[in-house]
């Protein structure tokens, strides 16, 4: 779906972007992950074909050219934008007049359509002026989806939404990846992204420091946390296994939690909770990339 | 997409306020010249308002000689000024690229779009000044600035003709402003960039130091429409303006089209 090799953008002496090579499968929800300022927004600039690469290229559903492909794509970058001084309805009409292609015919279903799709029915007459922040996030979504893309590319999607609008627009990725969409959704909120994504990329001052399944990126730690009323006796029992105690809380050397369930149990020791401990994906981000008083 | 460019200019509030204040402008100079009957000398002031007194047909001339020097550039400026650079200013051209448009595609329907306004404004201060010129001079026959008599319908030609010189004219406006507008992300930048180079040129033209870059001066040319109503027509300023003006488009249009199909958009 999107592949680049070797991008690189440089404005005057600073480098945007350095090396990038994202590798975007068909059919992924792909979360592209980075601080602010670590080149996120430039990498999906290129990869729409609104900034040049300074080398390197970029191949997006099978093209070179990302301006030959853009009808099969749909796109929100830096936040939506649209006429003020018009309605919502009158806004997606001359976007998708816009455009090639799309019979004039189907036009109004189609507008009304991705209304429904993204929550807008009732305010599509209403002038852009008078939307708030998430209405507007919601119609940009909606020109986003006009033309039924094969891939979604959002950069910062849910700035702006409230915790139940952002629920939705989960939902609706969810429900558009199911029906085949490819969703490339960057941010640099991990909570989104780890709530969302299939596979995860993290930029760091323009360069990719990984790009792995999100599976992967939260692999087990080798430990399993237990939490437990017999402190003192799961002490005795464990002995040196016993890493970290913390009120009712222990971490335990052990990657088979059945195994020590059972021996604890044995032991005589009440379990309240017992999980694998698992890297957060905040913990490997962070690890990854650099403390932000580093960065220029 | 043409369509709708030309879709949103009509749609815009603002437009039609530009058209409006053009309108009023010389509404405003007729009123007074009619209620005072006093016209400025022959040679003095705006162009034909002097002739006005007479007859009212040739008020649409007189308006738009009240207009060019400064209300319609300054018009056109703004509109071609933030042709380009307000999209961008609103983040609505990188939606617009997106679509996607191509960007000589959007380039051109711009260049259409403000034409659209030119000949708009143009018209319609036209076609007010015949209105107002009729209601408040009368319609009688009309001599030209040589002395002769024109017939109505010779003197709706010569302004037909003089709407087209001065929208090719402000076509040389609109073209500097669209190249301005490809450079910024600023509509106000744009605007004022090209009103700048506009009011410069005034200065020079009349700046008899300059003589020998004033052949060369955008606004040089400007007001030989007066010279429609010589009979017979005087057509050597004309036709060196109309050239003049061509260059320009041509140069300013080039410049655009080369820095915008190239430009990276981080707007």
């Amino acid at each position: 779906m999107i592949r680049t090799t070797a991008l690189v953008k440089r404005y005057g002496g600073f480098t945007a972007v350095d090396g990038v090579e994202l590798d975007v499968r068909a059919g992924d929800r792909y979360g592209f992950l980075g601080p602010n300022g670590s080149g996120k927004t430039t990498t999906v600039r290129m990869l729409l074909g609104l900034v040049l690469p300074t080398s390197g290229s970029v191949e997006v559903l099978g093209s070179t050219r990302p301006r030959s492909v853009l009808p099969r794509v749909g796109a929100m970058v830096e936040g939506p934008a649209a006429y003020g001084h018009l309605s919502g309805r009158a806004n997606l009409r001359l976007s998708d007049a816009a455009g090639p292609g799309g019979s004039r015919r189907t036009r109004a279903a189609r507008v009304d359509a991705v209304l429904e799709q993204v929550g807008l029915a009732g305010a599509g007459r209403k002038r852009v002026a008078d939307y708030s922040l998430g209405m507007r996030q919601r119609l940009g979504l909606a020109s986003a989806l006009l033309r039924g893309p094969e891939l979604l590319v959002l950069d910062e999607p849910t700035n702006g939404l409230d915790p139940q609008g952002i629920r939705e627009f989960r939902d609706l990725l969810l429900a558009l990846n199911a029906q085949g969409t490819t969703v490339f959704l960057s941010s640099h909120l991990l909570a989104e992204v780890e709530a969302l994504c299939t596979r995860v990329g993290v930029l760091d001052r323009g360069r990719l420091v990984a790009q792995d399944a999100l599976s992967v990126l939260q692999a087990p730690t080798g430990r399993t946390e237990v939490r437990t009323p017999d402190v003192d006796l799961a002490r005795t029992l464990l002995a040196r296994r016993l890493e970290h105690v913390d009120g009712d809380r222990l971490l335990v050397r052990a990657d088979d939690p059945a195994a020590l369930n059972a021996h604890l149990v044995e032991g005589g020791v009440r379990v309240r909770a017992l999980a694998p401990e698992r890297h957060t994906l905040e913990d490997t981000v962070l690890s990854l990339t650099t403390a932000s008083s580093d960065r220029e | 997409m043409i369509l709708t460019e030309l879709a949103k200019l009509v749609r815009r509030p603002r437009t039609w306020v530009l058209v409006a204040l053009l309108c009023a402008l010389p509404t405003v100079v007729a009123v007074f010249v009619a209620v005072q009957e006093i016209a400025p000398r022959p040679g003095t002031g705006p162009a034909f308002l002097s002739a006005v007194l007479d007859s009212g047909t040739l008020f649409p001339a007189a308006a738009l000689a009240i207009v060019l020097p400064l209300f319609l550039p300054v018009a056109v400026a703004v509109v071609a000024g933030e042709s380009v650079a307000g999209e961008a200013q609103a983040g609505t051209l990188r939606y617009l690229l997106l679509r996607p448009v191509g960007r000589t595609r959007l380039l051109v329907a711009k260049l259409v779009s403000t034409l659209a306004f030119t000949l708009l404004s143009v018209s319609f201060v036209a076609l007010t000044a015949y209105a107002v010129g009729v209601a408040l001079f009368g319609s009688a026959e009309v001599s030209s600035v040589s002395g002769t008599e024109f017939s109505t319908a010779d003197a709706t030609v010569r302004i037909v003709l003089t709407v087209l010189y001065v929208g090719w004219s402000m076509l040389g406006v609109a073209s500097v402003a669209l190249f301005l507008s490809t450079l910024t992300d600023s509509p106000l930048v744009a605007a004022l960039g090209a009103v700048g180079v506009l009011v410069a040129s005034t200065l020079l033209v009349t700046l008899e130091a300059a003589a020998a870059v004033q052949p060369y001066l955008p606004t040089r040319y400007w007001l030989a429409f007066i010279d429609l109503y010589r009979d017979p027509v005087l057509t050597r300023d004309l036709l060196r303006g109309v050239g003049l003006q061509a260059v320009y488009i041509g140069v300013f249009l080039a410049a655009a089209w080369a820095n915008f199909t190239t430009k990276d958009v981080t707007s």
